[in-house]
């Protein structure tokens, strides 16, 4: 845990947290300045787990670099690869059939459900309990077989494929889907009466890690991270894509900026994508899952830009194409590594003991900042 | 707001800019000498702050490099591409990480895989890669037999 005890000429202890720590929730390491139990600075220290996504895209091409994009954010791998199946059908001016948009966006919730649900259970770990974490994964296994069953994987699905989405949906998956809206409406208020509720646990996130608006806008903060602190950016809310603009669902905005509004906003979340789901569910409409596209997949020259709302936030996808069949510059905006650059700036001033609670509501999946 | 009512308001206040119809937004053209003061006053432009910097990347075109800032409003949803042409023999640039804080890792990250330097950047090392790494893997000259496959 703790690899190496220095101290700096001031007499102030540094340690490290990671790159192998239960609470970073992969390889993140943490140098840590201390007065005390007083945090002067954290400095994370990145790349262990950089894999150069973005150099291997230029070699791939159009239809192979989605891919690598499911090992990035691995927990909202379908709205990765949505990112990129958009981008790509934007430089060619693809129509994506009916059916397809609604699986998209129907796999998108379900995914931003597990990762919460997920993120809820490792949180609650984090500050030291266990139990939901098993009360988390009973929900999210259910998903999981869900995606398997359609997708064939459970987490790095590749499903959606530039023109709509690789194969259609399996006959049980509308039944499976209903099934899991009754286990989740029937059990949702135990997360409440487990963990929100809880007084120790309000104690620890309440004014923890308090992230103003204008940091929040300044530092490029995005998803559920900046919308606690009241800045609105839910791009599917802001710039519209798939068939989003004619869905009924809630902005959620919290504007007390610490870990309990950010903590809320997620689990607020959940029940919008829930509402989302139901209003899709029984409204699949007929026909092709996929439009018809070229085997070989050439953008005009150009530059390509779009953005999705991921779990974590604003995932953006640049495309700088010169007319071949693989990209010329590609590179992923990715939620995480804006929201960690704000963890030196809320934790500042605050105790050690709060760093677990301010960097587990900012839900930092490590792959997606390496990259 | 449409890009032509964009550009009007913008080469108000950036009378140096150049200006370019490629891609959904409107892309202004900077000179590298003119970015820090150009970046001031689009920050503090009153009616439309762009106070958002959502993307800062590089593009490595083999004769120069292309500095890439995507920018936007939080209140009123515009956004704008800003581009800087940097020399690949000399890649300079000044930094924005006082205008927009989140620029701070963005411009380590692109240190790291360009070699752009950044002047008067609070904290210029490597991030992704050890410190001892050698050349920048994002160039399109760069070659590394043994970490590299090639398709």
């Amino acid at each position: 845990m703790v690899e190496e005890i220095g101290k700096t000429a001031e007499g102030d202890l540094i340690i490290n947290v990671g790159p192998q720590h239960p609470a970073t929730h992969g390889v993140l390491h943490l140098i840590i300045t201390l007065n005390g139990e007083t945090i002067k600075k954290v400095e994370p220290h990145l790349g262990y787990i950089h894999r150069s996504i973005e150099k291997m895209c230029e070699s791939l091409t159009y239809r192979q670099f989605i891919y690598t994009t499911s090992r990035m954010d691995y927990l909202s791998a379908h709205i990765n690869n949505h990112a990129c199946a958009l981008t790509v059908e934007k430089g060619l001016g693809i129509e994506i059939p009916a059916r397809a948009q609604v699986i998209r966006v129907l796999m998108d919730e379900l995914t931003r459900i597990a990762s919460h649900e997920l993120w809820w259970g490792a949180m609650a770990m984090d500050l030291g309990a266990f139990t939901p974490f098993f009360h988390a994964f009973r929900e999210r296994e259910t998903i999981n077989d869900i995606m398997e069953e359609t997708c064939g994987a459970r987490l790095t699905m590749n499903y959606m494929v530039p023109g709509g989405v690789m194969i259609d949906l399996h006959p049980n998956f509308q039944n499976r889907v209903k099934n899991f809206l009754t286990l989740y409406k029937r059990k949702i208020h135990e997360y409440d009466e487990l963990v929100t509720g809880n007084i120790i646990f309000q104690n620890r996130m309440k004014g923890v890690g308090v992230l103003s608006k204008e940091a929040a806008i300044s530092f490029g903060v995005t998803g559920p991270a900046a919308r606690g602190s009241g800045v609105s950016c839910d791009v599917r809310k802001l710039y519209p894509y798939e068939i989003y603009n004619s869905l009924e669902f809630d902005e959620i905005l919290e504007t007390e900026g610490d870990s309990f509004a950010r903590y809320m906003v997620r689990l607020r979340e959940m029940n919008e994508s829930i509402k989302i789901i139901e209003q899709l569910i029984d409204n699949i409409p007929e026909g092709d899952f996929q439009a018809k596209t070229k085997a070989v997949l050439k953008l005009p020259k150009g530059e390509y830009y779009q953005r999705v709302e991921t779990a974590r936030g604003e995932l953006g996808v640049y495309i700088v194409s010169e007319g071949g069949t693989t990209p010329y510059r590609i590179k992923f905006r990715s939620p995480g590594f804006s929201n960690l650059s704000c963890l030196d700036h809320i934790t500042r001033g605050g105790k050690i003991g709060d760093l677990i609670a301010s960097m587990g509501t900012l839900d930092l999946v490590i792959p997606d900042i390496d990259r | 707001m449409s890009n032509e009512e964009l550009k009007t308001i913008i080469s108000e206040i950036l009378s140096k800019a150049s200006f370019e119809e490629t891609g959904e937004w409107l892309n202004i053209g900077l000179e590298a000498a003119d970015w820090k003061e150009s970046a001031q006053k689009l920050r503090n432009f009153a009616s439309m702050p762009f106070n958002f910097l959502f993307c800062l990347t590089c593009i490595d075109w083999k004769t120069h490099f292309t500095m890439v800032y995507h920018l936007r409003s939080t209140t009123t949803l515009d956004n704008i591409v800003v581009k800087v042409k940097l020399d690949r023999e000399k890649p300079e640039i000044i930094t924005v990480s006082d205008i927009w804080r989140g620029a701070e890792l963005f411009e380590r990250e692109v240190y790291d895989l360009f070699g752009v330097i950044f002047l008067e950047h609070p904290d210029l090392r490597r991030l992704l890669l050890t410190d001892d790494w050698v050349g920048y893997p994002l160039r399109k000259d760069y070659e590394d037999p043994i970490n590299m496959i090639k398709l």
